[in-house]
């Protein structure tokens, strides 16, 4: 997407932050600039927006640039933006629901890996009730196509014995689908 | 004294080495945890990150669990951060928000009563056990291990919904490490990130994540890192460089060690850096 600075003056739509404000109950429309979201961030130095420019881009309206940014994905939910925001905005909150909403829409992101790690580690939930991680890992390489990198961890892992070979099975799993079924497979129509 | 207990996932797989030294301390000090039956993962972050209604109500589901279950204590208790933290937040939004509790009850199928207690095995060793009961089962102090203690997010954020301590500077795992006589240092990053779930798909970044981490628990004058998450224990012990890696340990562990429990050769050997040497030459192991 071209994101090009213009000497138009920048017309600003209340309409997407207002969204947010319905669905999540966070104030965004309080964030200052302060950037103390952002001095705090673990990953802000791999996000293409870091925290605080989110705020000012959901101030523009600007929803296709944060729906296919990396920043949503990059974002790890450790809080830390909201523990120290002086206007008690929870950016993380807002990142869960720019990352559900770009999924929706089945948006192009330029962090599929971690994206598909999310749905696989719910996918295997909807499997098993627990997770699994040796199918997990088994699910993830496979449709990532990320053969090689960090194989050596999980066979660590593996010859420490802490990765046991067989699922173990909730008892109530049909419960468990019945939860996925009214939440994630509506949303994502099943596939995701 | 009698709780109900939600061990989490993790407990059968990476963090089996906590599971054994919980289950020789919590038996040492008289503390029944009473595994609630049929519970499902609480989704981890995963869930949440890509389905915020899942993410509720997969821990809910445990929680309509726990009520059911009246036979057992109304204190969860839970041993994993994570699980403790994606509990707690589900409670959270069914106590306090009452559309988001409608459409959970709906979804899992249950009416929330509000009666169960989400605790952390942490908090209610230090709370209700205390520093008395605890520091007269220490056969040996710690005095000679220097510790930083490692909190990271989960455990401590969002504070409104943990309910734990300050942020910005708990205290529990340092009081208690310090009734277990050990050296605790003071540091700056006790609830810095760990990089989480980037390590499986951002590994390089994770590593540069926990190298400046351990630059400074050393810098504190640390000879090991002590935790109680899963993720952050792997991610420590997993992703250090260079030749002198520091042991991360769980806090049970060392409860263990300074109550001299028996069987720790086989919580060591689930270690990838092998906390063995560092534990002999203090002479805590042989
Ligand atoms: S800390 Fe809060 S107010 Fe400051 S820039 Fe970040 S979101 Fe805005
Ligand atoms: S929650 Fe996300 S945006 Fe906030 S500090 Fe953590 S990683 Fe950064």
């Amino acid at each position: 997407m071209d994101y090009q600075l213009t000497n138009q003056p920048v017309r600003q739509d209340p309409s997407f932050a207002n969204e947010i404000i319905e669905a999540t109950g966070v104030r965004v429309d309080r964030c200052y600039q302060c950037m103390t979201c952002t001095l705090g961030c673990p990953v802000a130095d791999a996000m293409d927006f870091p925290p605080n420019q989110v705020m000012r881009l959901i101030d523009l309206g600007a929803e296709e640039i944060l729906l296919s940014s990396r920043t949503i994905w990059m974002c790890v939910t450790c809080e830390t933006c909201f523990a120290r925001c002086p206007n008690q905005i929870d950016t993380a909150a807002v990142m869960d629901y720019l990352r559900e909403k770009a999924t929706a829409k089945g948006i192009a992101v330029p962090e599929e890996r971690i994206q598909l790690l999310h749905q696989v580690f719910a996918e295997n939930i909807k499997s098993f009730g627990k997770v699994h991680e040796a199918t997990m890992l088994m699910a993830y390489k496979l449709k990532s196509k990320d053969f090689f990198s960090d194989m050596g961890i999980g066979l660590k892992l593996f010859l420490k014995g802490k990765i046991p070979l067989f699922p173990s099975k909730v008892k109530g799993l049909d419960e468990v689908k019945r939860i996925f079924e009214k939440t994630y497979d509506q949303t994502f129509g099943g596939k995701s | 004294m009698k709780f109900s207990y939600y061990p989490g996932c993790t407990v059968h797989s990476t963090a089996i080495e906590y599971a054994r030294s919980i289950d020789a301390v919590v038996a040492a000090l008289g503390v029944e945890l009473a595994e609630i039956e049929d519970w499902n993962c609480c989704g981890a972050a995963a869930a949440h990150s890509i389905h915020r209604k899942l993410g509720l109500a997969l821990p809910a589901r445990n929680i309509s669990q726990a009520q059911k279950q009246t036979h057992l204590s109304p204190d969860l208790v839970t041993s994993c951060p994570g699980c403790f933290n994606a509990l707690k937040r589900a409670d959270y939004a069914l106590r306090n928000d009452e559309e988001t509790r409608k459409e959970i009850e709906e979804t899992v199928g249950f009416a929330y009563n509000g009666e169960v207690r989400i605790r952390s095995l942490m908090e209610v060793l230090t709370h209700e056990l205390g520093e008395e009961v605890l520091s007269a089962k220490v056969k040996r102090p710690l005095d000679r291990l220097k510790l930083v203690c490692y909190y990271g997010c989960a455990l401590v954020r969002p504070h409104a919904v943990t309910g734990l301590e300050n942020p910005e500077n708990p205290m529990m795992m340092d009081n208690l490490m310090k009734w277990m006589g050990a050296d605790v240092r003071d540091w700056s990053y006790k609830t810095e990130c760990c990089g989480a779930d980037l390590a499986l798909t951002h590994g390089d970044m994770v590593q540069k994540i926990v190298g400046r981490l351990i630059d400074h628990a050393r810098e504190a004058g640390a000879e090991a890192v002590v935790t109680s998450c899963g993720l952050c224990q792997a991610n420590l012990d997993m992703r250090q460089t260079g030749t002198d890696p520091l042991p991360v340990f769980y806090f049970t562990e060392l409860m263990g060690v300074a109550m001299d429990l028996p069987n720790r050769k086989g919580w060591w050997s689930k270690h990838i850096v092998n906390p063995g040497p560092l534990l002999a030459r203090l002479g805590y192991e042989s």
